[in-house]
C-alpha cells in the first residue's frame, strides 16, 4: 500500500477503483460519468501491479457509489476492486458482480436491432458467467462479454 | 394497468398456448361475430406483409371491429422520418389494440413498452411472428387431436426459417421428437440444439429426404429453400431439388400425416400432392384467422367464457 500511495496521491474522503486493466482505463472512466463530475479525480495509468503487471487507478474525492452504479463497471472490467475511503481509512472494501440486467451501458451488435434505429436506451440481460453473454431484451441478440460495446 | 401485448410467445406455459386453441376452436365454430364491435384495430405495417395483413384484417372485420392503418409505409408521408414512439403514441390515442409487423427486430417489445393500448407483433424481422406459431400449433392440434408426443419433421431453411425456431420452442411443453431435414449450410442452428438438449426436446437429424425417412412423421412441416440464403451457389445448384416434396414419397406416410406450409409456396410441394388427403397447408392458412380472431380478443381482455358465453353475437 505504501508504494502505491507514493504512485498516487492520498485521499481524505472518497473511491478508490483499483486493479483496472489499462486498456479499459477509458471505458471505466466513461461509465463512472467522471466528465460530469464536479469533484477532483487522480488518475494512475499504467502503474506497476504485482497481479496484473501493469494496471490503472482511478481515486475520486467525495464521491461514494452504489453498488448498481459500480456493478456497471463489470462489462469491461469484471475484476475492479473499490475501497471507500473515509478519514484517510479504508472502510470498506468491495469487488463488483455483473448485474442480471444492463440498461443503457451495452451497444447491440445486431445492426437490424431497434435500439440501433430509435432514440432509446438498450437493456440486456446477463445469461450467466457459465455461458459468458449478455442477450438483448429486444432483437433476443447474444453477446459474448469478451466483446462488448458500450453505447 | 396489465399490459396485454402479444410480443413472443416463447415464455408462455402450456395452459396458456391450450388456453387460446381453445379460443380458437370457438371461432371455427362460429367465426362472424360482434365481440368486438365499437372497437377499433390499427394494423402498422412498415414492411408489406399481404398475407398476414389480410389475416389480421379479416379477423377484425369478422369480429365486428373497424380497421384502420398503413400496409406499406412508402405510401404513407405520416410516418417518414418520425420514430416509432412518436407513430405509437399518435396511433394509440386512435385506436384500441395495434397490429404490428416491423422490418426490425425488437420493434415490438419496444412498443409494447411505450404504448398504452396493446400491441400484437405481426412480425419483427427475423426476430418472432407468435401469431403464425399460434396458428402451427392450433393446425397440429386440430389434425392430431393432441399436441403432445409427436413427431415432427422440419424440412429446407431450418438456418433462417423463423416460422421452424418459433415452433420448436413453443412445443417444448409437449414432449415432441423433431426430425431435421436440410442442406448443411441451411442446417439448424448449433443454439437451438443446445436449446433441445436443455429442455428435453429430441431430436433426430437426417441426411436423406425420401418416403423411408418420413414414415414415421405426423408432422411434415415444409420450409422454401432460397437461393439468396447460400453463399456457396455451387452448393445452392447440388441441393436446390434435394428438399422437394413429390407425391412418390408419401408412398409410406402414416395415414394421420398432414404436411404444413407458411405458405407462400414455389416449388417445394409437387402440386399434385395439393387433392391428397396429407396436404393441409390451405387449411392452416385459414387457421390463421381462428388463431388472430383469439389473439386480438385476448389482447383487448376478452375471456374464453365471454366467447362460449357469446350466443348472441352470430351474424
Ligand atoms: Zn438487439
Amino acid at each position: 500500500m505504501k508504494r502505491q500511495e507514493l504512485q498516487v496521491a492520498a485521499l481524505e474522503n472518497g473511491t478508490v477503483i483499483d486493479h483496472i486493466p489499462s486498456s479499459k482505463l477509458f471505458q471505466v472512466i466513461s461509465l463512472l460519468h467522471l466528465e460530469e463530475l464536479n469533484s477532483s479525480a487522480t488518475v494512475g495509468y499504467n502503474l506497476k501491479s504485482k497481479k496484473m503487471g501493469q494496471k490503472s487507478i482511478i481515486k475520486i474525492a467525495d464521491k461514494f457509489f452504489s453498488d448498481d452504479e459500480i456493478n456497471q463497471l463489470s462489462v469491461v472490467a469484471p475484476n475492479v476492486t473499490l475501497s471507500t475511503i473515509r478519514d484517510y481509512e479504508v472502510v470498506e472494501k468491495k469487488e463488483v458482480h455483473m448485474p442480471e440486467e444492463l440498461i443503457g451501458i451495452v451497444r447491440c451488435d445486431n445492426h437490424k436491432c431497434i435500439t440501433n434505429n430509435e432514440p432509446m436506451r438498450t437493456r440486456f440481460h446477463f445469461l450467466g458467467k457459465e455461458r459468458g453473454t449478455l442477450q438483448c431484451h429486444y432483437c433476443n441478440r447474444e453477446i459474448s462479454l469478451s466483446d462488448v460495446k458500450l453505447v | 394497468m396489465e399490459n396485454r401485448s402479444l410480443v413472443t410467445i416463447a415464455n408462455h406455459s402450456r395452459e396458456r398456448i391450450e388456453y387460446l386453441i381453445r379460443m380458437a376452436q370457438e371461432f371455427e365454430k362460429h367465426r362472424n361475430r360482434r365481440l368486438l364491435e365499437g372497437r377499433i384495430v390499427a394494423t402498422l405495417f412498415f414492411e408489406p406483409s399481404t398475407r398476414t395483413r389480410l389475416s389480421f384484417e379479416t379477423a377484425a372485420n369478422r369480429l365486428g371491429a373497424k380497421v384502420i392503418g398503413f400496409a406499406d409505409p412508402k405510401v404513407t408521408s405520416g410516418t417518414k422520418g418520425e420514430t416509432l414512439k412518436d407513430t405509437i403514441m399518435m396511433v394509440s390515442s386512435y385506436a384500441d389494440i395495434i397490429v404490428m409487423r416491423h422490418y426490425l427486430e425488437g420493434a415490438a417489445q419496444y412498443a409494447s413498452e411505450v404504448s398504452p393500448v396493446p400491441i400484437v407483433n405481426a412480425g419483427d424481422g427475423a426476430n418472432q411472428h407468435p401469431s403464425q406459431t399460434m396458428l402451427d400449433l392450433y393446425t397440429i392440434y386440430q389434425t392430431q387431436g393432441t399436441l403432445d408426443n409427436l413427431d415432427i419433421y422440419l424440412v429446407g431453411d431450418l438456418k433462417y426459417g423463423r416460422t421452424v425456431h418459433s415452433l420448436l420452442t413453443a412445443m417444448r411443453h409437449f414432449s415432441p421428437t423433431f426430425h431435421f431435414i436440410a442442406p448443411d449450410e441451411l442446417a439448424m442452428p448449433e443454439h437451438y440444439k443446445m436449446y433441445c438438449r436443455q429442455n428435453g426436446i429430441k431430436f433426430v437429424e437426417h441426411q436423406d429426404f425420401d418416403a423411408d425417412t418420413i414414415a414415421g412423421a405426423d408432422i411434415l412441416y415444409m420450409t422454401r429453400v432460397q437461393r439468396e440464403r447460400f453463399t456457396d451457389l455451387d452448393e445452392y445448384e447440388r441441393v436446390k431439388d434435394r428438399y422437394l416434396l413429390s407425391r412418390a414419397m408419401l408412398s409410406k406416410a402414416k395415414p394421420n400425416m398432414k404436411i404444413l406450409h407458411p405458405l407462400p409456396r414455389v416449388n417445394e410441394i409437387e402440386y399434385s400432392i395439393d387433392d391428397t388427403p396429407y396436404a393441409y397447408y390451405f387449411q392452416q392458412a385459414q387457421n390463421g384467422l381462428y388463431a388472430r380472431q383469439a389473439i386480438l380478443c385476448d389482447s383487448l381482455g376478452i375471456t374464453l367464457d365471454d366467447i362460449i358465453n357469446d350466443k348472441i353475437s352470430f351474424k
